[in-house]
């Protein structure tokens, strides 16, 4: 097999595995709630008349050896079963499935905003090391690695929407603004896609706060591997080379220094991607954004356990497909990373 | 967080800590933790009111008495953020303590033994790291019941897998050692060579990554909370205190003050870690020449 075809199957046979590793972390811990199951689902009474505790037990599978309730609950998850939520009564797959390109949408658009401003502000700090604007750098973006995003997120709220209206508050549109008819689930290329650019225009004003406080932490992240990378490089010698044979700064640090800089960034994109959809969960409330992030929070704090574990298996299952298309990009910019 | 554990792994330098902090900012992220240290010891005589005690006009705005003001049931604010550095601090060390011993010990045995050891307890990693760390503990947390200790399980167990990825790499290469090859033929058994003759030798690089994470357990647990999944009320702390300028969105200092707290806490932290590990760190102590092309 030639190197890069080996390379993406075994990718993709590794992303595979992982997957399977996050069900059977999901399946344990919902065998591990503590707290009968069975007298949460029938009520005092009833758990309290052995023959009908061993009915339940018996229908809902609960009697059979573990890897039994293993498969079961694989066979399950591969029919969209996730179970109920306790509070709506609705299946989980379902509440998902809405909320999902909200988060989506939102998470692509902090990240894309991340990558620009991170790289380009990793790249000037390295190319003035040592200078004021390098510190000046170095310490916004370790105020975004340590910023609370749940707290930020309460601020901008209060100062650019309650205080200055500079910016629409929450959700995702304007009241009274009809939706674009669904393709894609993201508001923003469904109406440009329709060709409605007001709703477009609304769909995007409402985007800017939430993404911004979102792709701050990945933004100090993004700085931080930027600049490292980018000062290991310019240490080396083609770079003095290509600069001593008199080719303008320009070509040599976008051909060259970005270039030779880039794997370690799109690396820690992949772990940015992470952090931020962690910070969706604990942001989307503040913001009414409906998505997977206020559904988790409400699940949380109402304790209502089937949406959690679905929250959680959809995140998890998002952030291995997210690293194995970085590992996918990693070993077409890098042909070392396919043999090793 | 991540960490640079490639560069953490290639410098086995032993190293002093006074040394290690040369920087000025490792010293103004000390200075901050020893003044936060401070607070939260001495909260019960320097609060100006009692954490618990509902005694003010509800949702005040900073005034005279109540520098912080009050929050929604008429408790000071600044008295609850400094009695929340008492739940915080410790708890954030006491996370980052018991994910090194256990993440170090199950990384050591991994490369220690190799082969199909080393193949299980590396999957088992590589599967816990495949989730966000905060929304798997959301998980757990959520799973075993709201509670700080349960919170505290959480966080441990989503925080141990970088430590058991950097003592593997290290172990693998300090067991090859002569002097841990010589204790092996003179008869010392696998699990006392690897406590004597191994360990001893990869433990800085282990301890720095500690501190590098001390600021994101700090962040972690107030997350948790902010969920409702950590401290219970009315116990002061930051997180939760953070969670309820969520229903009060003009009543800002409610989540400013508790929030700021969390913010120097955090960075602190980070200063400190980033310090001790450039200083252990080759590629960044090597000063790169010529900046500006």
């Amino acid at each position: 097999m030639p190197p890069l075809a080996r390379y993406v199957s075994l990718r993709l046979f590794m992303a595979v595995i992982l997957a399977f590793g996050v069900t059977l972390i999901t399946f344990a811990l919902a065998n591990l709630v503590p707290g009968d199951p069975v007298q949460a689902a029938l009520g005092e009474q009833a758990s309290n008349n052995p023959a009908i505790v061993e009915q339940f037990r018996e229908d809902m599978g609960l009697d059979q050896p573990l890897p039994v309730q293993y498969v079961t609950y694989m066979t399950n998850l591969f029919q969209g079963d996730l179970g109920v939520s306790t509070q709506t009564k609705t299946p989980v797959a379902e509440e998902l499935a809405s909320a999902f390109p909200a988060t989506a949408e939102l998470a692509i658009a902090a990240i894309l905003v991340a990558i620009v401003i991170g790289v380009a502000l990793g790249l000037w700090a390295a190319l003035r090391r040592g200078r004021a604007i390098d510190h000046l750098i170095r310490v916004v973006s370790l105020v975004g690695i340590s910023v609370p995003t749940f707290w930020l997120a309460i601020l901008v709220y209060f100062f650019f929407y309650s205080q200055l209206r500079l910016l629409p508050g929450s959700g995702r549109l304007s009241p009274l603004t009809i939706p674009p008819p669904n393709v894609t689930g993201f508001y923003t290329v469904d109406s440009a896609f329709a060709g409605q650019w007001t709703t477009f225009g609304d769909a995007a004003l409402h985007l800017v706060m939430p993404a911004s406080v979102l792709a701050l932490g990945a933004i100090g992240l993004l700085t931080r591997f930027s600049r490292s990378s980018v000062l290991e490089v310019l240490n080396l010698e083609y770079i003095k080379a290509a600069s001593a044979k008199g080719l303008p700064a320009r070509t040599v640090i976008l051909k060259y220094v970005l270039r030779g800089a880039s794997v370690p960034i799109i690396a820690v994109t992949g772990i940015a991607f992470g952090s931020l959809l962690a910070g969706a969960v604990l942001t989307e409330q503040v913001f009414a954004w409906h998505g997977i992030g206020e559904l988790a929070y409400n699940a949380a704090t109402r304790l209502d356990l089937p949406v959690v574990m679905g929250v959680g298996l959809l995140v998890g299952i998002t952030y291995i497909c997210v690293n194995l298309i970085v590992d996918l990009i990693y070993g077409v910019v890098d042909p070392r990373a396919r043999v090793s | 967080m991540t960490v640079d554990t490639q560069a953490l792994v290639a410098s086995r330098r032993s190293f002093r800590v006074p040394a290690a902090l040369r920087s000025p900012l490792g010293y103004v992220g000390v200075g901050i933790v020893l003044i936060w240290a401070f607070i939260a010891v001495a909260a019960p005589w320097l609060a100006p009111f009692d954490p618990l005690a509902d005694d003010f006009p509800r949702l005040q705005p900073p005034d005279a008495t109540n520098l912080m003001g009050t929050d929604a049931i008429g408790r000071d604010v600044l008295s609850r953020v400094m009695f929340g550095a008492r739940t915080s601090m410790p708890l954030a060390f006491l996370i980052v303590a018991s994910s090194m011993v256990i993440g170090s010990t199950i990384g050591a045995i991994a490369g220690y033994f190799g082969k199909a050891v080393d193949e299980i307890l590396m999957r088992i990693t590589d599967v816990v790291f495949a989730f966000p760390s905060i929304i798997l503990a959301m998980v757990i947390a959520a799973a075993l019941g709201p509670s700080l200790t349960n919170a505290f399980i959480a966080l441990v167990f989503v925080s141990w897998p970088s430590y058991a990825r950097v003592a593997r790499s290290l172990v693998i290469v300090a067991r090859k050692n002569d002097y841990v090859v010589a204790g092996r033929l003179l008869g010392a058994g696998p699990l006392t060579s690897l406590r004597r003759d191994v360990m001893p030798n990869v433990t800085s690089p282990l301890l720095v990554l500690g501190s590098l994470n001390v600021g994101t357990a700090v962040l972690e647990l107030a997350g948790l909370s902010f969920l409702g999944l950590g401290a219970i009320p009315p116990l002061p702390d930051w997180g939760a205190a953070v969670s309820e300028g969520v229903h009060h969105f003009s009543s800002w200092w409610i989540s400013l003050y508790p929030g700021l707290a969390i913010l120097t806490v955090v960075v602190a932290f980070n200063l400190i870690g980033d310090s001790l590990r450039d200083s252990l760190d080759p590629s960044t102590a090597k000063q790169v020449k010529g900046g500006r092309l």
